[in-house]
């Protein structure tokens, strides 16, 4: 190639950005292969599914597979963000890759909108303007558990989770709002797929009930062996073992358990109900958790958008802290640390028509904030 | 401790200990005989997991599946004995670690290619299902003790096998010195592809009765094969009764383990930094057990010799 191609080159590919400049463009990194490809590819379908019904054309999209690897997922945020030259970043599942990616993200002056991961340290002393959290921070749910559980007249539980760090803090959160006594506290390895010791503890404990987090495979092979066993003491989760996505693989040993959620999809709210429909009509599937909150993110995206353009930051921050857009979820509005403050729901799993689903039976906490917003500085 | 709690994780320590010496048994007489490292038997459990799980998305029997897998897992055992593992043999440990290890790899991609990535579920079958009383008032899993049953069951059976047939013979002549069998006119091919084949059987055995109890999915069988390849070298590498009680010691160390420890730190600890190193010795103590045995009998309890 000599030096004039080259220049023509660069003269086209300088002008094509420039086509762009009206434009938005979204970078999503998302895991959509291996183990955890459900959640990804929930969020991306819930997320396209509100870019198309605004029906705009000015937003460049974006995606790729970050396999669940932070390496993977660090070298495609500088790819975006260098060369792409992306405005806003979206779509991480896990926390350790939240972790990995966000804090440089946001330092280099692109917004941060996250549809799932909500670990602590970005919600306290790592906080960041340019970084909000559309889904909870990491102990809402279990907080709710716990609130829960003291409702519903609960005064011993036996509490377990896996051995690391989200496993520690969800047990954390639990204990923050339960106001019983803990049975006993039990830590499995991580990736554990028997569960029979446990088991045969939990029958032996005396607890009145169970707290579980054990998040993917290891909850359907949780919920499946303890079904199987006979022992009855009541079970409470967070969502996501009993979330739409994986109902059917846990198969009818999840009927009956109550978990604790910021959304379902029987929530009677307009916005909600045209979104289970259309979300139904387009990909033959009931929306999951993972869904709603990549709609409501694009949809915060989208109702930013309409007030001003991310370049220019100050702007555009103010209308996503405004949070002016319809959620699935009904009520919703940020705290001062840029995660949600929003109800959680209790929600029992039954069984409609030939499907198992969520039905929403209470409230465990209303306007629920999270603990670490005073630890926020911005 | 309450002595129903100590019976039903007696219990489950056993259940384990049976799964992992079918898986063992295999590994072990392959050993013996052939004197193969064999990477891939955990690609052979996880054949018997998917075909049981298929044959029984077909049929709906959890029974056909059981047979399904076990003449998957033992027919691929035999086409991989003939076409790979045959000239392997007189090559040395690495070139048999490493073709078995490229097995691995080729046998996870078939299977996510034909089944794809997210996890199977096989049902256990009504018979089985929930719970049942033992004497004394414990409750316990029907489906957890027919794996007991079965497990003892194979391991008596294999027993007679070496111990009282024409092949047990054959097999322990082989493990002794193979050169003067095949001198002795005993087709060496034939009973090796079928050692293998009986091998790899027990293994799809393995992974097929663990189905309705955990997810079928790829890579289910490179954690397993860890453990088996700790219980034979507890139980001295060849032996199938040192498999059998390596299993049950590595079974019962990794149950009681995990609910012991964390109680016995408690008392000298406060609760969660008892129940977190509880837990994380806990999971190392198989391998301290098999260090200490390997200290006092370097190869293993009912090892040779060599």
């Amino acid at each position: 190639m000599n030096l004039k191609t080259l220049a023509m080159a660069g003269l086209m590919a300088s002008t094509s950005t420039m086509a762009l400049a009206d434009g938005v463009s979204i970078g999503m990194i998302t895991t959509l292969s291996g183990g955890g490809a459900g959640l990804g590819i929930d969020v991306r379908d819930g997320f396209m599914l509100a870019i198309e019904q605004s029906g705009r054309d000015d937003i460049e999209m974006i995606i790729e597979d970050d396999e669940r690897a932070p390496d993977r997922a660090v070298q495609l945020a500088d790819r975006m963000i260098q060369s792409d030259d992306v405005d806003i970043m979206t779509g991480i599942i896990w926390s350790n890759l939240a972790m990995a990616v966000i804090p440089s993200t946001t330092a280099q002056g692109v917004f941060y909108l996250s549809p799932n991961a909500g670990p602590s340290q970005l919600a306290g002393a790592g906080c960041h303007e340019n970084y909000f959290n559309v889904a909870w921070q990491n102990d809402g749910l279990h907080e709710a558990a716990g609130a829960y559980a003291n409702t519903a007249g609960y005064g011993n539980s036996f509490i377990l989770a896996p051995n690391y760090p989200a496993g520690r803090d969800a047990l954390t959160g639990y204990q923050r709002m339960f106001e019983g006594d803990v049975a006993e506290e039990v830590y499995t390895q991580l990736g554990q797929t028997d569960y029979a010791a446990e088991i045969s503890q939990i029958r032996n404990s005396g607890a009145d009930s169970v707290y579980f987090f054990l998040p993917g495979g290891m909850g359907i092979a949780f919920v499946r062996q303890y079904a199987e066993s006979g022992v009855d003491i009541p079970l409470i989760g967070p969502a996501f073992s009993f979330d739409q996505g994986i109902l059917g693989a846990v198969g009818e040993a999840a009927l009956g358990v109550h978990n604790t959620s910021q959304w379902s999809q029987d929530l009677d709210n307009p916005t909600n109900v045209a979104f289970v429909e259309a979300f139904q009509a387009e990909y033959g599937r009931l929306p999951s958790l993972y869904a709603s909150q990549g709609f409501d993110t694009a949809n915060l995206i989208l109702s930013a958008m309409e007030v001003a353009h991310p370049d220019d930051a100050d702007a555009f921050r103010a209308a996503l802290e405004a949070a002016n857009f319809d959620s699935t979820r009904g009520d919703f509005a940020f705290g001062p640390n840029h995660h949600p403050i929003q109800d959680i729901y209790v929600r029992e799993v039954v069984m409609q028509g030939d499907v198992l689903t969520n039905v929403v039976v209470g409230t465990a906490l209303e306007d629920h904030g999270d603990a670490y917003a005073d630890q926020c500085q911005m | 401790m309450s002595a129903a709690l100590l019976i039903e994780q007696l219990l489950n320590g056993l259940q384990f200990g049976v799964m992992l010496f079918l898986m063992a048994a295999g590994l072990t007489l392959i050993f013996g005989v052939m004197g193969l490292i064999n990477l891939a038997h955990g690609s052979l459990y996880m054949i018997g997991a998917f075909a049981a799980a298929g044959v029984a998305g077909w049929t709906g029997s959890f029974w056909l599946a059981l047979m399904g897998a076990l003449m998957a897992a033992a027919m691929i055992g035999a086409l991989v004995e003939m076409v790979v593992i045959r000239r392997l043999y007189d090559r040395d440990h690495l070139d048999q670690v490493l073709a078995t290890f490229a097995l691995i790899l080729i046998f996870s991609e078939g299977t996510r290619f034909f089944f794809g990535s997210l996890p199977l579920y096989l049902d256990t079958p009504d018979l089985l299902s929930g719970p049942t009383t033992l004497p004394g008032g414990i409750e316990y899993s029907k489906y957890r003790l027919f794996i007991i049953a079965v497990g003892l069951a194979v391991g008596g059976g294999l027993f007679w096998l070496i111990s009282r047939t024409r092949i047990g013979i054959q097999i322990r002549a082989g493990e002794a010195d193979r050169e003067m069998i095949a001198a002795l006119g005993v087709d060496i091919r034939k009973l090796y592809t079928m050692v293998f084949a009986l091998g790899a059987a027990l293994a799809g055995l393995a992974g097929a009765m663990i189905g309705p109890i955990q997810s079928v999915e790829v890579g289910m069988g490179e954690p397993v094969l860890i453990l088996a390849f700790v219980v034979i070298v507890i139980g001295g590498i060849g032996s199938i009764k040192g498999a059998f009680i390596g299993a049950l010691l590595v079974g019962l160390t990794d149950t009681l383990g995990r609910i012991m420890l964390p109680q016995l730190f408690g008392m000298f600890m406060d609760a969660s930094s008892a129940t977190t190193v509880g837990a994380s010795l806990a999971s190392m103590s198989i391998y301290i057990l098999m260090a200490g045995i390997l200290l006092f009998k370097p190869s293993g309890l009912f090892g040779g010799q060599s």
